[in-house]
Parts: C-alpha cells; structure tokens; sequence
C-alpha cells in the first residue's frame, strides 16, 4: 500500500526536510488514485515538483500561473465533460494562491458549480518567495512583511476565514485537515472526490522554513495547532457543520512557543496581553465548533 | 449580417468545444450570439460564463491542455487583463483562437475603435491577423484554427476587426456551409493532452539552463507560421475563390511613389482615397497588412523597396516612440533609401474620411510625417 502510494507522487523532489506540503501532495494522490488531474497554482509546491526536464507527477499535472489553478480546472472540466471522460479534477494551491490572489477564479469556479476539488496546502505566509503574510497569516505571526518590531507585535489580522466564505457560496462539502493527521486528510480528500460540486479541503501545512522550527518536529506542531484549538479539523455538507476533531485543550503557549514567528510574544519578556488575545481566539474556536473533550473528574 | 454575427456563424463551423468568454463592449454580440446557438442546440459546445476575461482565456488554456479545440472573444480592457495568461498560451504552445474587437484602452475610457488594445500584445507569441472587412474577419477565423493547430506551428492566434466599424456593420457575408468548413477545417487533434492515460506535465518550470531555448522554440513557430498561413490561405482560395496566400496584399502599388500601409478596416477608406486621388493623376497606391505576427518583414520590404516613399497609417501608438507598424515598416525597410512618414491616426474611434487619406499624403509629399494626424488644436 505504502508502496503503490508512492508510485504517484515520486521521491526526489526538492522541498525542505520536514514539508508538510510535500506530505501532502503524497497523501492527496495515495487518496485521489491515478484518474486524477491535478492543477497547480504557481507556489512553493508547483516549484518543487517540477524543475524541467524532471516532475514528480505520475498523474496529468498542468500548472498555467499563480492566480487561476480555478479556471484552469474549470476550462479542464468543460472539456473533459464534452469529451465524456471520466477524470475528476483537483486543484491546489498555497495560501497566498487561495485567499489571496487566487481568490476571484476560486470564487467563480464554485458559483458555477463546477465538478471539482480545491485543495488549500496552508503554511500562513508567501513561503515560495520569502515568507510574507497573506490572508491566512495568523495575528501576530512574525513575517518578512508584517516582521515583530518595537512598535509592532507582528501580523495585525486574524485569518480570513475562507472554509465559511466558499461554504457561503454553496459548496456541498467543506473541510479542513492536518497533515498531523494523514489518515483523516486522505478520507476527506475522498469524500471531496466523492462528492458532487465544488469541494474546498484546506490543509495545515506546517512550515519549518517559514514558522521557524526544526524539519522533524513538523508533526508535532500541527498536532499541538490542533490541540490548542488554534486550528479546527471540521466538515460541513451543504453549509452545516457536521463533523469535529475534538480534543483535550492545552493552552496556546504550548504551540506559540515552539516557533520562531510567535517569539516575539516570549522575549525578552512574556508579552501577556498579546498570548491573552489569542488564547481567546483559541476559546472562540472551541465553543464555536465545540471541540473539547470535558474530562470527568 | 451584422459582423459580430457572421464572425459567431464562422466560430460555430469551426466547431469550438469549449467557449468561454466574457461581456465586453463591442464585443459582446459575438458571445451573445454563440449562446444562443448552444441553448437552441445548434452548437454542441460547453460554454463557460466566467466572472472575467482573466479566467475566460484561463479556462480556454485549460479546455485546450485537454485536448478541445475552443475559442474565446474579447476587445481592449478585457484584453488587457487577460495579458498574462496570453503569454502563458503562448508559452505553453496552446492553440486557442480568440476574436479581438479592436478597441481603444483608458484612460481615458474609450470604448471606439482603434488597435491599441491588440498591438499591444505584439510580443506576446500570438498570431495577429487583421481583417479589412466582415468577409475577411470570418474567413480569417476558419485560417486562424488551421494555422494555430498546424503540428508545426501550435500557437494562439488573435483574430483582429475593429471595433463597431465592422462588428456593429451589416455587410453581405459568405458564411460558408458547415460541409465546406468541415471539409477545410478537420477535428482537432491534439498532440498532448491531459490524460490520465498517459501523464504528463504542462506548464513546468524552466531555469536559466532552458528558458531561452522555450523562447527560440516559440519565435521560430511565429516565423515557420508564415509559410502555412500562406499554404492554409492558398488552400482556401482554391476551395472557395477567395485567396489568403499573401499576408500582405498591394492596391495599386505597381508604380505608386506613395505607398500608405495600413491594418483592419481604415483600407477600405485608403482603397476609394486612392482611387480618387488615381484620377487627380497622384501615383498613390496602399499596402495592406492582414499578418501583422508573424510580420512579413520579406514581403513589405519586396513591395516597398520600389516606392518613393511610405506613409503608415498607425491606429496605435507606442507612446515615447512611434505607432508599432511604422517601427516594423522602417525596420523592414532598413538599408534602402526610402523614407517612412508615420501618422498616428483615428485613434479612440476618431473618425477617418477620404479626406484626411488625401491630407496624409499630402504631409508624405511634403516630407511632413511622423505625428499625429488631425489633432483638435483647439483644446490641447
């Protein structure tokens, strides 16, 4: 199995020791199989695999430019429905190619219904040309564009929340996943296959690069992100809620602390307020999909 | 029949698989025209009604990586903010066809005629072909989907008429029958495509070790073009009497010591001008470009070469320098002694009348040239 899953996504590509976005890609064509089409934003991603004359794409792959992976998939699924092929298509993109400029074709794409999966790698920041905030950033993260200062705590704006906005359009499923957690990435890559219409999976892909910490630690962080309450695992079919990871909370220190883009918020002191502020963001997260696990006592 | 509908009558023959546009003045009645085909089923196409010409001509890129023949219209504005992916088709070998309604860019906002908006695509890797009048604008569309899928050439092309003087124009227009295009024009067949079948990359990308062989590929497919646009058009012309062999075509020019060279629908103007100014005893005669890319550089340099001198009526304008086809025109001439004038003329739809062809000539007889014709001193 381990093997057969490989075989799509081939070895040798040259992302970082400890991408998640790498992770990713495997575990997204271990669970979409080889009658795939894949289209590639402009990102770290598309940079990585495909270095010409080599790719590490064993399925159709096209990649056209950073903001319209969305159109692309739409002028692809056209033509394969008049050609009455049976191919389901995927769309990928960073963070930057999805809330940010990629956000009119992505828009587009899901108001006309189109048969296809958008899937989000979410690594918070531009990570392709230096780590510079996008709209996924989260508040307070140091970047190269929005860097910890003496008069700045660092990105001043929670993240959009682009899973609401795309189920706001309709969307029949909607999901978020980990890599921290392949076995749920790949059921709900899936079911997004699966399902009929426009599907969006946004995925936490930690950065090591980018966030600021060691490449075999990748797991652990997007664990401790989930067990903060600072990123949500959830599903929504046709606008509802119906799925949540829940989890036993531990408080936001115990992730900020770990990278380098929240060390502002420790040193060289303790900046309570700021870690406040975002320990409510966390408290919101959890009663608003009602993550946690009350232990009996 | 109204140009934008004889244009959309062409399309349909061409049988597009996937169409994807976006509504744009005065472009619009082409793409109005063609879903109404689809949604009376006398067009067996998918149509994509996008939320901007940026994803309509991504859209095309992708139904053609999968291997449909498409097509897509767009004029000015909308051209403009489709000019990244133009490069991209280009560079990604993509034969989509794509009317271009000429039409002026803002600001100031002008939705009236001029080339500016195509022009300004010139090193994009599009072909560029230029209609004089609705005939040709459809028949180019049948050439235009020959040329740009050829296995040898596999480039986009645009094909070009301006705006509201022809596609807002009722002209008698030979349409062709669905048998005769199908018999010009055979089913796409795409040399790679998406398929799961048989994986492959598109669109990949290249370092410093391979990026200027990509652009040599590319620039050699624009020059090889000139000789199937010349074989598609001759073909054309043994099939239906009208022959497009020559991407130039000279009116008058044997013993002419004025040329004019001019693009798109100011020839016919140019054409009755020349006539007129013919019984006045001026030796006037014209130079028409229907191929401005690939430039038939050969071909202007043989019909100029002889002519005392070359008035270029320029409805463009590279601001800083010359109109676009002057600079061509005086690169293709270079090393002969004859002087080009350049007129930038009727741009944002000003009005261009057999009188203000003779005033050109007039000003090239005088030596007078190189600006831009009729200006309203008043409110400068």
């Amino acid at each position: 199995m381990a093997e057969e899953s490989c075989t799509l996504f081939e070895s040798g590509h040259r992302a970082c020791g400890g991408c998640a976005a790498a992770l990713a890609a495997r575990t997204i064509l271990d669970a979409a199989g080889k009658d795939i089409i894949v289209v590639s934003a402009t990102g770290c991603m598309e940079v990585f695999t495909t270095p010409y004359p080599e790719t590490v794409w064993k399925v159709p792959w096209i990649h056209s430019l950073f903001e319209n992976n969305s159109a692309v998939a739409s002028g692809i699924i056209a033509s394969l429905k008049k050609q009455g092929r049976k191919e389901k298509v995927i769309a990928i993109g960073g963070d930057g190619g999805t809330f940010d400029i990629g956000m009119l074709c992505i828009s587009g794409a899901f108001e006309r219904g189109h048969d296809f999966l958008y899937i989000c790698y979410d690594n918070e920041a531009y990570m392709n040309t230096g780590i510079q905030r996008s709209g996924a950033t989260p508040y307070d993260a140091s970047t190269t564009t929005s860097p910890a200062g003496k008069c700045s705590m660092g990105n001043r704006r929670p993240k959009k929340d682009l899973p609401m906005i795309l189920a706001a359009h309709g969307a029949p499923y909607v999901a978020t996943a980990s890599v921290a957690y392949l076995p749920d990435l790949k059921k709900k890559v899936e079911k997004g296959l699966q399902t009929e219409g426009p599907c969006y999976l946004q995925v936490h892909a930690p950065c090591c690069t980018g966030w600021g910490f060691e490449g075999e630690k990748t797991m652990n962080i997007g664990k401790l992100a989930i067990e903060t309450g600072l990123w949500v695992n959830y599903e929504m079919e046709d606008g509802k809620v119906t799925k949540v990871k829940k989890v036993v909370r531990k408080p936001v220190d115990a992730y900020l602390k770990e990278q380098k883009r929240f060390r502002h918020l420790f040193k060289p002191s303790r900046n309570e307020p700021e870690i406040a502020k975002i320990q409510a963001m966390a408290d919101r997260n959890a009663e608003r999909f009602g993550i946690d696990i009350k232990l009996k006592k | 029949m109204e140009g934008s509908h004889a244009v959309a009558h062409a399309v349909k023959y061409c049988r597009p698989q996937v169409i994807a546009a976006y509504p744009i003045t005065p472009q619009t009645h082409i793409v109005e025209a063609l879903a109404d085909m689809v949604a009376n089923c006398h067009l067996d196409a998918e149509y994509i009604t996008v939320e901007s010409e940026f994803s309509a001509l991504s859209a095309c890129l992708g139904a053609s990586a999968a291997g449909s023949r498409v097509y897509s219209a767009t004029t000015s504005q909308g051209l403009a903010l489709m000019f990244e992916v133009c490069f991209n088709c280009a560079g990604m070998r993509m034969p989509v066809v794509m009317s271009i309604v000429n039409r002026a860019l803002g600001a100031p906002l002008s939705i009236w005629n001029d080339q500016q908006d195509s022009i300004s695509l010139r090193d994009s890797g599009w072909l560029q072909l230029y209609a004089e009048d609705n005939q040709e604008a459809t028949d180019l569309h049948y050439l235009a989907y020959k040329v740009a899928e050829d296995r040898n050439i596999l480039l986009p092309a645009f094909v070009c008429f301006d705006g509201f003087i022809l596609s807002h124009t009722y002209e008698p227009v030979d349409t062709l029958t669905q048998e005769q295009v199908d018999r010009y024009l055979p089913a796409y067949r795409p040399l790679h495509r998406l398929d799961s079948e048989d994986p492959m990359s598109f669109g990949m990308f290249a370092s410093p070790d391979y990026y200027m062989e990509f652009r040599y590929q590319i620039d050699k497919a624009q020059k090889d073009a000139a000789q199937v646009i010349s074989r598609a058009g001759k073909e054309f012309g043994e099939m239906f009497g009208r022959d497009y062999s020559e991407m130039v075509e000279g009116y008058r020019l044997e013993d002419a010591d004025c040329a004019l060279v001019a693009m798109g629908s100011i020839c016919g103007t140019a054409k009755d001008a020349i006539d007129e100014m013919r019984r006045d005893g001026k030796k006037v005669g014209l130079l028409k470009l229907r191929t401005f890319r690939p430039f038939p550089e050969k071909e202007v340099r043989s019909a100029l070469s002889g002519v005392s001198r070359v008035a270029v009526l320029d409805k463009n304008i590279s601001l800083g320098a010359k109109g676009a086809v002057a600079l061509e025109v005086k690169d293709a001439l270079y090393g002969t002694q004859v002087p080009v004038l350049d007129y930038i003329i009727a741009l944002g739809g000003r009005d261009v009348r057999k009188k203000d062809i003779r005033g050109v000539v007039e000003m090239a007889e005088k030596g007078k040239g190189d600006l831009f014709y009729g200006l309203r001193q008043e409110v400068l």
